[in-house]
């Protein structure tokens, strides 16, 4: 398990990261969301060592993190960057070499990821010379190619086209399945959504939620509810506990008051006719998210 | 993996894409050229002995005797003929009177004529020639390494910033082992360059038959030149890659170097224009940014006393020492500030990694 303890780190007078903690568990994929400006990028940096915080630490299978494990993790930073002159092949296996791998051992990872993310005829191709979409596709070569044990990716998924996010994701569960702690930010709230095990919700250098994902939603679920009847649910206007968020004709969305029992609304509709469908709505990815920026 | 064999790494590949750099080939064959033309062109131009046209069977035997190639001629007319047409350098005629084209032949002159004995109150350890010859050619030398070899570590160095790869070196290697990588490549690439080219001088000077006793002559200023130039290169290399970091694209080299630029180009005047001001040289050769020019000079010179050298490199040492500090500091406290230019003050303020 990977744990950022307290961490602070100021710019100048601009204190950006204020006693920020939270875990990326083994195996699982985390999603790290904020806006822009919130800290994300700076907490990734701190993680991999390339900043300095002030104060608090990160901290792998509970030993304080050294240079020699950094070796061992895979990291995408925000601002990618390959040398343009090199050629794919070259590249990789010197990123690779750079993590303390044999020559020999990463020639062979290169080939195997090169495949996989279908790069094998360009292996030979000045960076340079690809295309926009491939040269991101040498980038996660580049984050992967020493096989690491942990993942911390900047935005992964931006730029890359729809087929490329595909064998993205595929390599990524691949590690999470194999026991690696994934840690990936991004600013697509739905993709994250999709994708994620847990959540860490960052606003303003301060983690404002983290936790899996059904725990979120459980946690900012307010007694919302809906419901959809065959003639105007207008009468819910007047009934005790129900505050209308939304009404459209015979459908609604309103929430309960605490003390009010949503089973003696539903009683109320069935008593007008008929019930198409009633239940508690879970907020969406986006609705938390909303909420703990507020 | 340890900082050296991180260092290594960064080396090497630095090392292999510069053999592959159309520019560092071109300058290296440049060298070359130069060095084979200044040695055997000469030599080729000379075209052996001066061939001189002679009507006098004694004057014949003597300039014969002395290494001319000489043409004898029934009569004065003949001989003139032959100068005329070029086909000799000059004649000996009745008289005798030498007979040249534009010019007066003075080894001619020389030969025919008696010398009378010549006394050096204080004869010159160096011959006038190598005097001048020598302080330039090191000047030069170290001026044109540490600066072309220089600028090359800057733009390396900002290439990484420009193409925003350095962070991922960061992360997976010290900071200072991307650093040393980086400037011991340059000084190996720099020596092997100006080894090259000494070898092919040399070889050329042999072919040519240049006289070697020049090569004896020059050489303990060379022996101490060496160490100098290492100790100066290297100093200079980092403060040249802490000016590459400040700058975040390529067009903010020229910009960024300037005050470096100067601490290289200002000794080089300095030892070149003032090699005759004793003093002055003396003040040279212990500042670090002239010491490895100026040193080896005033040794040449015969200046020195024994423990001057030894002093001035271990000062050399020391500030080298020094500014590699400076420089290292310079760099990683501005290395991953990719939005425009950093300023000395606050890449030395920042040192922000770990």
């Amino acid at each position: 398990m990977l744990s950022v303890d307290a961490v602070s780190r100021s710019f100048g007078d601009r204190q950006v990261l204020k006693d920020v903690s939270f875990r990326v568990g083994a195996g699982r994929m985390t999603g790290f969301v904020g806006a822009n400006g919130a800290g994300k990028t700076t907490t990734m940096r701190i993680m991999l060592g390339v900043l300095g915080a002030d104060s608090g630490e990160v901290r792998w299978q509970d030993q304080p993190l050294t240079p020699a494990i950094r070796q061992r993790f895979g990291y995408m930073p925000e601002e990618r960057g390959l040398y343009p002159k090199m050629t794919v092949v070259d590249q990789i296996v010197y990123l690779g070499r750079l993590h303390g791998m044999t020559a020999a051992a990463a020639r062979q990872s290169t080939d195997a990821l090169l495949e996989r993310l279908s790069l094998t005829d360009r292996g030979g191709d000045l960076v340079e010379k690809l295309s926009l979409g491939n040269q991101q596709r040498v980038q996660i070569a580049a984050a992967l190619v020493h096989n690491p044990e942990v993942l911390v990716l900047d935005e992964p998924f931006s730029g890359l086209d729809p087929l490329a996010v595909d064998v993205v994701l595929s390599v990524l569960r691949d590690r999470a399945a194999a026991g690696a702690p994934v840690l990936f930010s991004s600013h697509q709230l739905d993709v994250v959504e999709r994708l994620c095990d847990d959540l860490v919700i960052i606003a303003d250098g301060t983690i404002r939620a983290s936790g899996s994902r059904q725990q979120l939603r459980a946690d900012h679920a307010s007694p919302r509810f809906r419901i959809e009847v065959d003639t105007d649910a207008g009468w819910l206007r007047d009934q005790p506990g129900v505050a209308l968020v939304d009404l459209d004709g015979a459908s609604a969305v309103f929430d309960l008051a605490p003390d009010a029992d949503d089973q003696e609304v539903l009683r109320a509709a069935l008593a007008r006719g008929a019930v198409r469908a009633f239940g508690p709505v879970s907020p969406s990815l986006t609705e938390i998210f909303r909420e703990v920026n507020q | 993996m340890t900082t050296f064999a991180a260092a290594r790494l960064v080396a090497a590949r630095e090392v292999r894409m510069k053999l592959r750099d159309k520019t560092f080939i071109f300058s290296t064959v440049f060298f070359l050229f130069i060095a084979i033309a200044s040695t055997i062109v000469p030599a080729l131009i000379d075209g052996g002995a001066t061939k001189v046209a002679v009507t006098d069977r004694a004057a014949a035997t003597a300039l014969q005797s002395q290494g001319f190639e000489v043409t004898a001629v029934p009569d004065d007319a003949a001989a003139e003929r032959l100068v005329r047409d070029g086909d000799v350098e000059a004649a000996v005629v009745t008289g005798p009177r030498v007979l040249a084209m534009d010019e007066t032949p003075s080894d001619v002159v020389e030969a025919l004529s008696v010398a009378p004995p010549v006394q050096l109150l204080e004869p010159s350890a160096v011959n006038p020639f190598l005097k001048f010859v020598v302080p330039f050619a090191l000047a030069f030398l170290f001026f044109i390494t540490s600066f072309t070899f220089g600028m090359q570590i800057a733009q390396s160095v900002t290439e990484e910033k420009q193409t925003r790869i350095v962070e991922i070196l960061v992360s997976s290697i010290p900071v200072r082992a991307l650093l040393a990588g980086k400037v011991a490549a340059m000084t190996l690439l720099a020596f092997g360059q100006i080894a090259l080219v000494t070898l092919v001088a040399f070889v050329g000077m042999q072919i040519a038959d240049v006289d070697t006793a020049i090569v004896s002559q020059v050489g303990p200023a060379i022996g101490w030149f060496l160490p100098f130039f290492v100790l100066g290169f290297v100093m200079l290399a980092t403060l040249w890659a802490g000016v590459g970091a400040l700058a975040a694209r390529q067009e903010d080299i020229a910009g960024a170097s300037t005050p470096l630029q100067m601490v290289v180009m200002l000794p080089f005047f300095a030892v070149l224009f003032l090699t005759d001001n004793e003093p002055v040289m003396r003040i040279l050769s212990y500042v670090p940014f002239s010491a490895p020019i100026a040193m080896p000079v005033r040794i040449f010179n015969g200046e020195t006393a024994v423990w001057e050298p030894v002093a001035s490199l271990l000062l050399l040492a020391l500030s080298a020492v020094i500014f590699l500090g400076v420089g290292s500091r310079i760099y990683e406290g501005s290395l991953l500030r990719t939005n425009g230019r950093t300023s000395f003050a606050t890449a030395w303020r920042s040192r922000s990694t770990v």
